[in-house]
């Protein structure tokens, strides 16, 4: 299979005022890849993918998706992209299939808004109103919304962070079929768990620079060949699976 | 094949949606239809009384005179014969009783007269006036009756033109309307912008294919609307409730709905000057009073300007309120064409254009 770089990202900078928040960093990211950019707080994570996204100015450098620059094409490439904001926020007041047929109007396309919400597991969720929705729900439901344009690649931007172990791993599940549906997904994460199990491919920023980026097999297989040892033997479960064997794992109204 | 992108439908789905999340806002339904609807009833059900006198008669007072009988009947005159003499004192220093009468018949010799002592106090001095006046012509009339003139010198013949009656409403309603119109405009275009912006609605926008102006323009088109249909619902409210004059039907209507419109859109920008100036949520309503206060109570909304001190006059005419109500006013009731009122409106088409330069330069997305 060769692979076809669909967002390229070169020598991407941007400055706010004196401070550096991007400095110069260059990625690719595969057609039909979870691609995940991993970091602490503050990395630089929501800039980039905001600057990708066209919501935010570079500062200098290029960004490319399916060969089109952001700084040319910024509407043409919001036709085809879906994307998350770490806290967006919809009319309160709205029930969930108004706040889809709004997004399907800001799309010009015509959605089937009952099968949308079915695709996210909120189907009897459908007359409620997005403020009533517990923070799983929402997350859903924000991903929802960026499915409406049939996106070719889509932003998720920290889409797990508050969420208990069940409705993480019930978005894992959203997150991979979109992923198998034909999409591109670039998530970003500060859980190494979740960026262990669901991205094909990371990059690891930190301080603005990308300072490492591969399969997480390839980085953990590298870091054992220079001879790193954990502390303490792993054993072949941990708190999370008891806790998720304890407590099931099926979708729930949390 | 999928269709061009039409930001215009996308702006119809953002007016589509801010009109259903108006229609579910409390204080929008308030703002515009409770409160003027509260006003307009408060005031129609008071305005339209005639003038009206309180008047005691002293308990010592002769009432076998033709005075009497005259006050009686006197349809001005309410009459109040059962309150004792200190009461009555009371009741007059406070201005509760607008007179206090005492007939006096006096003997003279073989003949004998009526002395009317009228006493009317400082608390009510206008219908003091009156009571003066209705008690003067029952004694001349009495006097003439006394005297046997059948055919008096002078004579007074009334005549009042049946002219258009200028009813309490016909000033009230244009007046709350122009009300209802500025505190949607500035109240409600500045919390929605603030609140989509805090809220993040607005960013989530912006990762669609919609443009910025067309964003702000479908929000500011579901509140026209909303506006309007409160503007409409008031006018019909008042003309088949309360008998508000609309002087030529139909068209006089949507002519006061077109320039509701107008009004609304230039008030709508300063809301839009607020929402950019506001730091926080608590500071907007503050900022929307300081804008919304002054010209409810100085643009005419309750009573004309002219009944203010000459040294705020020049404030109530800078107002663009006051010139709302003004067109307002004469559209309705006098049927003004479009020349009658393009004072007012050319005024109100300047602050329009003073508070977008400002809203321009303020307004902001993030």
């Amino acid at each position: 299979m060769t692979k076809n770089a669909i967002i390229s990202v070169k020598d991407l900078k941007k400055n706010y005022g004196e401070f550096q928040a991007v400095k110069g960093i260059s990625f690719d990211v595969y057609e039909g890849e979870i691609f995940g950019l991993l970091g602490p707080n503050g990395a630089g994570k929501t800039t980039t993918l905001e600057i990708i996204e066209t919501l935010r100015e570079k500062s200098s450098g290029s960004v490319t998706l399916a060969g089109m620059d952001i700084s040319k094409n910024g509407n043409a490439i919001k036709q085809m992209i879906g994307v998350q904001l770490q806290a967006a926020g919809y009319y309160p007041s709205l029930t969930l299939v108004e706040l889809i047929k709004l997004f399907s109007g800001l799309y010009d396309i015509e959605t089937d808004a009952m099968k949308m919400l079915r695709s996210v597991g909120l189907e009897d969720k459908a007359k409620a109103k997005y403020k009533e929705l517990s923070g799983g729900q929402k997350q859903r439901f924000s991903i929802a919304t960026t499915l409406i344009n049939k996106p070719t690649i889509i932003f998720l931007d920290e889409p797990t962070t508050g969420l208990d172990p069940q409705a993480r791993r019930n978005l894992w599940d959203l997150i991979r079929t979109i992923r198998d549906n034909g999409a591109t997904v670039v998530i970003t994460t500060h859980y190494m768990d979740e960026a262990e199990q669901l991205c094909d491919r990371v990059a690891v920023m930190e301080a603005g620079e990308i300072i490492a980026l591969d399969t997480p097999d390839a980085m953990i297989d590298k870091l054992i060949a220079s001879g790193f040892e954990r502390k303490k033997e792993v054993k072949k479960a941990n708190l999370e699976d008891v806790f998720l064997s304890l407590t099931g794992q099926e979708w729930r109204d949390e | 094949m999928p269709r061009e992108y039409s930001q215009f439908r996308a702006m119809f789905a953002i007016a589509r949606a801010s009109f259903r999340s108006i229609t579910r806002s409390p204080s929008a339904v308030v703002f515009t239809l409770v409160f003027p609807l509260i006003f307009i009833l408060v005031f129609g059900f008071l305005g339209g009384s005639s003038i009206k006198l309180n008047i005691a008669l002293s308990t010592n007072s002769d009432i076998k005179n033709p005075i009497y009988c005259g006050m009686i009947f006197n349809p001005t005159i309410s009459l109040q014969q059962a309150l004792s003499d200190e009461e009555q004192q009371k009741l007059l220093l406070k201005g509760n009783l607008d007179a206090i009468i005492n007939i006096r018949k006096v003997v003279l010799d073989s003949a004998w007269t009526y002395k009317v002592d009228l006493i009317t106090t400082l608390s009510s001095k206008e219908k003091g006036v009156i009571a003066k006046s209705i008690l003067e012509h029952l004694i001349d009339k009495a006097n003439l009756k006394a005297a046997h003139i059948d055919q008096p010198m002078a004579e007074l013949v009334p005549l009042v033109v049946k002219g258009r009656e200028y009813k309490t409403i016909d000033f009230i309603l244009p007046g709350q309307l122009g009300f209802s119109l500025l505190s949607t405009g500035v109240f409600g275009t500045a919390f929605v912008f603030f609140n989509l912006r805090q809220t993040l609605v607005i960013k989530r926008f912006f990762a669609t294919p919609i443009k910025k102006p067309f964003i702000v323009l479908g929000e500011a088109m579901s509140r026209l609307v909303f506006a309007l249909l409160g503007a409409a619902f008031i006018i019909g409210i008042g003309h088949f409730a309360f008998g508000f004059t609309l002087i030529h039907g139909l068209a006089t209507f949507f002519s006061m709905l077109g320039l509701s419109a107008l009004g609304l859109i230039v008030f709508m920008g300063f809301g839009f000057v607020v929402s950019g100036i506001a730091k926080s949520e608590s500071t907007i309503p503050p900022l929307a009073n300081i804008i919304t206060l002054p010209q409810f109570l100085l643009s005419g909304t309750f009573f004309g300007i002219e009944n203010f001190p000459s040294w705020l006059q020049p404030i109530c005419k800078i107002l663009p309120l006051t010139y709302l109500n003004e067109a307002m006013r004469k559209i309705a009731f006098e049927g003004a064409g479009f020349s009658e009122i393009a004072f007012p409106v050319g005024v109100i088409l300047l602050w329009g254009i003073i508070v977008y330069a400002a809203a321009v330069r303020l307004f902001r997305w993030e």
